[in-house]
């Protein structure tokens, strides 16, 4: 198991180098930092001064190890848009895209693995294809849509929910929470809402086909043939051997509702890592693209990492080495 | 035989196959087709179905703007489904911007189409360092999510390009960012055919006449791995609309001056609060409706054609 | 409604006309063609044809585990003289594991991997038999050590990956017996394992079955099984019953041509032959069965009346078979039960 463990950090190692590698690319040759930054009448010293200052004389192998050691560390440079240390801007809008995906995510599963179980035993129930319907329409409705729809009817028309913003955040050290104000749980609703629609489709379809391919297995009908109640085999057996890869996916599907909220966040001008993200991209401020690009592998490459060990952890026929007799 | 009874031999032939019962069967799927179809046509043909030109400055007049659709009180029979902001007609612009999403889908389909392949029978055959080279990469851009990848390959592209030309530049870009995006599917499937099928006895009796790998890649293999390709094309078709469209709706796709359907949700929104609604619902209706109908398309090819199923 | 005691003479088990039938586009296929046979209590009944014969489905179909497309077409079943063919879903649920067992092919995938042994033996006790948690645990430590796995304390926590494909069937077994059934339907019980292990499993099957009670409908295509374990053996044909009859005189004197054939191209030990039988051809498909009597296209002995009628089982010595080679007179005589 130990050797499992140090194989995984080896090679989620290698996936950080070649991620930054890559941040490194775009930084140093994509655009030009020195004239992104300045304005347009700045002289020839100022512009020299300014690309010391940066390292841009450096060597290309100097350059990018003080990029590996100062991202390692946090530090990403200077964004082109703001000014400011990439650093500061992200810490600032971290915490609001992680309450945001930790809500939608718990949404979503509530919801989800229900309605799975459940169109997986009826399957030609007629609530069961209505749900079916409904989700084959949920995955082709674009999520920003989804946010316009919730917006128009919960904002505009019946004036329940705010549409933007995070409402009154209380301070705890640097974190900033809105979990704590009644209107920053109000702000909350929607995005989340919209942000974990998509995943409720997702989980929904997922459970209902590992259900019913669980439901088809050798082991399913031996139980049946032993005269197991229903209850007994669908939520006894079925259900458990259900869950166990869902919830794996479910774990890679994080990684991914935290680059959704980029659009979430767009849509509800919702102050996280994904607004910003997304400003630098109109814009071309680089030091962020390349700061998000990096925060986001890293959060990848954990959440693959974790979900692997847990897979090691729950699954007797990995975890429990007995000798075969 | 010659051609003409062989392709009518063919043609009876499918439409006893299950796959055409299948279709037929399916009242879904059929209404699926046809709404795709009249939606393909329309926009495709968008320049002499629309009623108005809406990029033709000259034929815009203030007079006509935010007018509500035409069977609303304040409504204009001229104007369908209203106007924007500009005295845009709303339903013309549909039509072109559904044409944008469209060309952009297709073709975006088309190039991953072509690149995956190509890169999957090269990787299978050949394997070794190759296969582990592009399989890598593969890989890592598996573990993240399209739509980020698809930002970040347009932001650096956007970076590359001096800032006039971001507008002018914007088609190519999509299509680009989209097709780097999504070839990897058809890669992966492809590569695991043609590891299957370069262990056969046709491929080793071509190799003992002689004949080039490029050779026997291209005219041997291919034919017989397209199978599952079909289907991946027409599901990712969905995924390419959706993607235009979300990276439109977030500024960095198809600008204002020749808009997607996605533009157009974007720059409806902002009127959404002054209780304009027509500009930012109309679109979105039209692209759930071209979504949703290409989806179902591709759930039915699926099924049809998985052996497992029957 | 199923009474609780049983007259020794009477049959245990009565399939009568059963037919089973697929729905498919081009409408019903019938896999098992209007069979008949009876199974005596303890008595251990043989059902042996090539693969697609229709077996297996009957077995599935006695104990009421027939999914869509099929379905019972015709015919009743009867256990313990009362129709269980047209039970409701639960009433069929609470005879499955408490009346009638089954053992089916894979022990590996018929064992849930995610839970223990002990689990699943605990569970099936306690649903059939009213019994607290630590009875139900200690009748299962009895079970495995009476299917001869070594240790059962220690190995009543271990899960299905821990054991080899021999000691998993065997706790196969043991599930399929903890609430003393009294007929089992083992679908091919062996064939799934090493060949020096599947001598063994017989045998403990055979013992177990005998010790407890049990009749037992032992489907496979392995003769040598049958010819070792069986009292009576049935034999099928594209879905339909050739011959049966005591397992000594069907093997030794075997008289449909089919049986004839099987016998001869298995090589028996000590009988020294010069080659093999070997049947040409091959079983028809479902939708491709010939008028008359199924195997007339093969049969050596086939005449005119053989491609035209269908025979049906008629007791020849102490055997019956459905061959018109046997028939004495040209009218059918009902076949007799």
């Amino acid at each position: 198991m130990l050797a499992f463990v140090l194989r995984r950090l080896l090679q989620s190692l290698m996936v950080m180098l070649a991620v930054a590698l890559i941040a490194f690319g775009m930084f140093r040759f994509i655009g030009d930092p020195v004239n992104s930054m300045l304005p347009e009448n700045a002289s020839t010293e100022d512009r020299e001064m300014l690309r010391e200052q940066l390292g841009l004389n450096d060597a290309v192998t100097t350059q990018f190890a003080k990029f590996v050691t100062g991202a390692a560390q946090g530090e990403f440079g200077i964004s082109y848009r703001n000014k400011r240390p990439v650093s500061d801007l992200i810490a600032e809008r971290l915490p609001a895209t992680l309450e945001l995906v930790l809500a939608a995510a718990v949404f979503a599963l509530l919801l989800g693995v229900p309605m799975g179980v459940y169109t997986a035993l009826n399957r030609r129930g007629f609530l069961s294809n209505m749900l079916q319907v409904i989700s084959l329409i949920g995955i082709s409705v674009p999520t920003f849509v989804t946010g316009i729809l919730l917006i128009l009817v919960f904002s505009v028309w019946l004036n329940w929910l705010p549409s933007f913003g995070r409402g009154e955040v209380v301070q705890l050290g640097w974190w900033s929470t809105g979990l704590l104000t009644f209107s920053g749980l109000k702000s909350l609703i929607l995005p989340a809402v919209m942000l974990g629609l998509f995943q409720v489709t997702l989980i929904m379809r997922l459970v209902r086909a590992e259900m019913l391919e669980v439901l088809r297995s050798d082991f399913i009908r031996f139980a049946r043939a032993r005269g197991l109640t229903n209850r007994a085999v669908h939520f006894g057996h079925a259900l458990r051997n259900t869950l166990m890869p869902v919830i794996t996916i479910v774990g890679l599907q994080l990684g991914s509702m935290i680059a959704f909220a980029i659009i979430t966040e767009t849509v509800f001008q919702w102050p996280g890592m994904g607004l910003l993200f997304i400003q630098a991209v109109s814009f071309a401020d680089i030091p962020v693209m390349s700061a998000y690009l990096v925060l986001v592998a890293l959060v990848f490459v954990a959440i693959n990492m974790v979900v692997d060990l847990l897979y090691f952890v729950v699954d007797p026929r990995l975890s429990v080495r007995g000798g075969r007799t | 035989m010659n051609a003409i009874t062989a392709s009518r031999a063919r043609i009876a032939s499918f439409l006893d196959s299950d796959l055409f019962y299948s279709f037929r069967k399916s009242q879904v799927t059929v209404c699926a087709a046809i709404v795709t179809l009249v939606m393909i046509l329309s926009a495709a043909l968008a320049p002499w179905v629309a009623p108005h030109d809406p990029f033709d400055v000259a034929t815009l007049s203030l007079w006509d703007s935010e007018l509500p659709p035409s069977w609303s009180e304040g409504g204009d029979a001229r104007f369908l489904l209203g106007t924007d902001n500009q005295g845009r007609d709303v339903f013309s612009a549909i039509l072109y911007g559904s044409r944008i999403s469209l060309a952009v889908g297709f073709v975006s389909v088309a190039f991953a189409m072509v690149a995956g392949v190509v890169i999957g029978l090269i990787s299978g055959y050949f394997g070794g360092w190759i296969d582990a080279f592009f399989m890598r990469i593969a890989d890592v851009m598996l573990s993240f999510p399209t739509i980020l990848v698809a930002l970040l390959v347009s932001g650096i592209v956007r970076g590359a390009l001096p800032r006039e030309m971001h507008d002018n530049a914007a088609l190519v870009v999509l299509v680009f960012a989209i097709a780097v995006t999504t070839w990897v599917q058809y890669a992966r499937t492809v590569r695991g055919s043609t590891m299957v099928e370069r262990s056969r006895e046709y491929v080793l009796a071509a190799r003992l006449v002689g004949r080039g790998s490029f050779a026997i890649i291209f005219r041997h293999i291919l034919p017989n791995v397209l199978g599952p390709v079909l289907v991946i094309a027409t599901i990712n078709l969905a995924m390419a609309i959706l993607i235009e469209a979300t990276l439109s709706f977030l500024g960095v796709g198809m600008p204002p001056t020749n808009p997607s359907l996605g533009t157009l949700i974007r720059v409806g929104n902002e009127y959404l609060f002054s209780g304009v609604w027509w500009v930012v619902i109309f679109p979105s209706l039209t692209l759930v409706a071209l979504v949703l109908a290409v989806n179902l398309l591709g759930d039915w090819l699926r099924d049809a054609l998985n052996p497992k199923l029957r | 409604m199923i009474m609780d005691t049983i007259e020794t003479t009477a049959p245990l088990l009565e399939v009568r006309d059963l037919c089973i039938a697929f729905d498919t586009r081009r409408g019903p296929l019938v896999a098992v063609d209007d069979i008949s046979f009876e199974l005596a209590p303890g008595e251990i009944l043989g059902v042996v044809g090539e693969s697609g014969a229709g077996k297996s489905l009957t077995g599935t179909a006695i104990i009421g585990l027939l999914e869509r497309p099929g379905r019972i077409a015709a015919g009743e079943i009867r256990f313990e003289g009362d129709r269980i063919d047209n039970l409701s879903r639960e009433r069929m649920r609470r005879l499955r594991g408490r009346k009638i067992g089954a053992i089916f092919q894979d022990p590996l995938t018929s064992l849930n991997p995610l839970f223990t042994v002990g689990r699943q033996l605990a569970e099936t006790i306690q649903t059939h038999l009213d019994m607290t948690r630590a009875q139900a645990r200690a009748r299962a430590i009895e079970l495995l050590a009476e299917v001869g796995i070594p240790a059962p304390e220690k190995r009543i926590d271990h899960y299905p990956h821990q054991f080899s494909g021999g000691m998993r069937q065997r706790v196969v077994i043991a599930l399929a017996l903890c609430a003393n059934p009294r007929l089992i339907i083992a679908d091919e019980p062996t064939t799934a394992l090493d060949v020096s292990i599947q001598a063994q499993i017989i045998s403990l099957l055979k013992r177990l079955c005998r010790e407890h009670g049990a009749a037992v409908m032992l489907v496979t295509h392995d003769m040598g099984v049958i010819a070792e374990t069986a009292d009576r053996v049935a034999v099928m044909y594209a879905g339909r019953i050739v011959e049966v009859g005591p397992v000594a005189d069907v093997v030794l004197r075997a008289k449909h041509p089919y049986t004839v054939g099987l016998m001869g191209s298995i090589p028996l030990v000590g009988h020294d032959v010069a080659r093999l039988t070997q049947i040409d051809g091959a079983m028809p498909r479902l939708n491709a069965i010939p008028p008359g009597c199924a195997f007339n296209p093969r049969c050596p002995k086939a005449f005119a009346r053989c491609r035209q009628e269908r025979p049906e089982l008629e007791p020849v010595g102490p055997t019956q078979a459905a061959c018109w080679l046997y028939d004495p007179a040209p009218a059918r005589s009902a076949a007799d039960g």
